[in-house]
């Protein structure tokens, strides 16, 4: 812990004002608004408000298509979740024996990071389009075969590969670094044992990786529930059929269209709380994550 | 780069300066070369998944509007790309596009630099009995991104005067300056369709500033203490000692802040309606070529490749350039 301190703790003060003021103004005033909004009958456009206890959350849980968003967001937060871990694992593990051209590699992986949910969303848009681009071809030699524009299964599969394709160069650099920090030693030492390449990923370097495993994990499944708006957005709009009405996607369907702030409210506070115990279960795993030097 | 910049243990190996070293040690020495063919192998289908889709945008984005429907598909490059750079550009008015998106990324970086560097500042540096509550305050709203709470947010930005108002209303000040004084006190301040709305809520996260303590703990007391000897008052402190030290965070938070500002895409779609404020991420959702809402035209996806490729290029050349540091920054703030 730090001996050494200012003393002034009025600057301190004008230091930390900025901040907390920001984070009351559009952090704490609206995550309570939105609780409040959700007990409440909210007009849109202010007036009145009424009491409305547990009546919005009651009628949302009776709600078959709240649940069938719900259903379809735990299918593309798995999906997302299983392709864009394994193959972001797979190519770290790769990268990671740093054979010639490690360094091309890595710039490769890395920057799809920098790419906006909604270009990514369009660019697959086009490349899954059944009447554009190689799908056409496709549905030429297959009659029909592909059709995400009238077949809600095809829509999830399509914005579950732009998802997952989204996050790999995320999960790639948190997994590279991880296998980074595993002390060369350890490596050295099984290699000296006989143990070759691949089983020194499975004995060593996947079993050293668990602690990173479980943060990209619940890294992976939170983003995946909160930031996929731009993705359902630009590619199919919730449908067909609201196949892919994702819950994030519900909200501004429901809130900035429908203007139906307390519904819309509810449902921000349930994914609200849906995320919060996503992050304690998340440091619950960095409390035990294991320092190698 | 200095040891002291170096946060956690993860982020040190990532952080090792490869320039010094112009070949990193090999990994193992061993002869496996069938291995070592599969590796490649991995590898390259790997950047083919990654580099794939795009060569595909950039494909469609060179020809013309017949080659990019036809039958079977065209997949060779074309020579239009400039003819469609043309169109995207000047149809979509993309220049002022362009200058906002600019304007907001940039507004993101130094507004989370600054205000990141000096609560932390604030909460490191002096001892008083609130630092570990205001820490935990701006620690929380890591928890919850903007889009959770995006209705009422949306409110806020309607006017960002009404959490005071309400709260003067609640406290009976309002009623007290009406009877008293005969002010009527109605606190107004619309964001929406301006910068600021555009800016500050995503300002109001907290993760510039952990990044920004995990730093500031690392300092020696040694070097506040002599700062204080040769008579430095905290704020010279903080401008002499301790922006310069933390310019690789800097470098590191900014191409994060740049890349996330340049890409937000749900937050001005909904406060922004005034076309000169609009940004490029949210055009995109205009280029959309609909076979249902063009009425039977031709979907012009050329024109939609080009211009998604024009919005991709800059937060790519800005992670590119800045690989070294971004990656570190990245792993020590999510924490």
């Amino acid at each position: 812990m730090r001996r050494a301190y200012f003393k002034n703790n009025w600057i301190a003060a004008l230091m930390v004002a900025p901040q907390l003021l920001i984070i009351f103004v559009f952090f704490y005033w609206p995550t309570s608004q939105a609780v409040f909004w959700s007990l409440t009958f909210e007009q849109p456009w202010g007036g009145g408000n009424e009491w409305a206890g547990l009546h919005h959350f009651r009628e949302l849980l009776t709600d078959d298509l709240y649940w069938q968003s719900v259903r379809v967001s735990f299918v593309y937060a798995a999906g997302t979740t299983i392709i864009g871990m394994g193959l972001a694992l797979i190519l770290a593990l790769f990268v990671d024996r740093q054979l010639r051209g490690y360094r091309q590699y890595r710039v490769g992986m890395i920057w799809p990071y920098a790419v906006a949910a909604p270009a990514i969303g369009l660019a697959f848009r086009y490349i899954f389009n059944p009447d554009a681009g190689i799908m056409n071809y496709v549905n030429q030699v297959w009659d029909g075969i592909w059709d995400p524009i009238l077949t809600g299964w095809h829509a999830m599969a399509m914005i579950i590969f732009a998802g997952a394709w989204k996050n790999i160069a995320y999960n790639f650099i948190f997994f590279l670094a991880g296998l980074q920090s595993i002390p060369r030693a350890l490596v050295e030492a099984s290699a000296m044992d006989g143990a070759g390449v691949l089983r020194r990923m499975r004995d060593i370097q996947l079993p050293l990786l668990t602690p990173t495993f479980f943060f990209i994990l619940v890294i992976n499944i939170t983003d995946s529930f909160t930031d996929s708006f731009g993705i359902v957005d630009t590619m199919t709009n919730g449908g067909p059929a609201r196949a892919t009405n994702l819950m994030v996607y519900k909200i501004y369907v429901d809130g900035f269209e429908g203007q139906n702030y307390s519904s819309a409210a509810a449902q921000s506070v349930i994914l609200m709380v849906l995320v919060i115990l996503l992050t304690f279960v998340q440091f619950r795993y960095i409390e035990r994550r294991v320092h190698y030097t | 780069m200095t040891d002291a910049t170096l946060t956690t243990p993860l982020a040190a190996d990532t952080t090792q300066p490869t320039r010094r070293k112009p070949r990193r040690t090999p990994g193992m020495v061993e002869n496996t070369p069938w291995l070592n063919i599969a590796t490649h192998a991995i590898l390259i289908m790997g950047l083919l998944f990654l580099l794939g889709p795009m060569y595909l945008v950039f494909a469609a984005s060179t020809q013309t509007v017949q080659e990019v429907n036809a039958i079977p598909p065209n997949l060779g490059i074309s020579d239009q790309f400039w003819v469609n750079m043309h169109e995207a550009w000047f149809t979509r008015d993309f220049q002022t596009k362009f200058i906002n998106s600019f304007i907001v990324a940039m507004g993101v970086v130094v507004g989370k630099i600054v205000i990141a560097c000096i609560t932390a500042f604030g909460i490191v540096f002096f001892d008083h009995r609130l630092r570990m509550p205001i820490f935990w305050c701006v620690f929380i709203t890591l928890m919850l991104p903007l889009e959770v709470r995006i209705v009422p947010t949306y409110a806020v930005a309607a006017n960002a005067l009404s959490p005071f108002q309400t709260l003067l209303n609640w406290t009976g000040i309002t009623w007290l300056l009406d009877t008293i004084a005969s002010v009527e006190v109605n606190l107004e301040w619309n964001m929406l369709n301006s910068y600021t709305g555009l800016i500050l809520p995503l300002i109001a996260t907290a993760t510039g500033t952990f990044l920004y303590r995990q730093f500031f703990l690392t300092i020696p007391d040694e070097l506040v203490e002599a700062a204080k000897m040769d008579g430095a008052g905290p704020l010279r402190f903080l401008k002499d000692i301790l922006v310069p030290l933390s310019a690789t965070n800097m470098a590191a938070l900014a191409t994060i802040m740049f890349v996330s500002g340049w890409n937000q895409f749900l937050w001005p779609l909904l406060i922004i309606t005034d076309p000169s404020y609009e940004v490029v991420a949210v055009e995109l959702r205009s280029l959309v070529p609909n076979v249902n809402t063009t009425g039977g035209g031709i979907p012009k996806w050329n024109v939609a490749m080009a211009a998604s490729l024009l919005v991709m290029v800059p937060p790519i050349l800005v992670v590119v350039a800045m690989q070294r540091w971004f990656v570190r920054g990245l792993i020590s703030t999510d924490k």
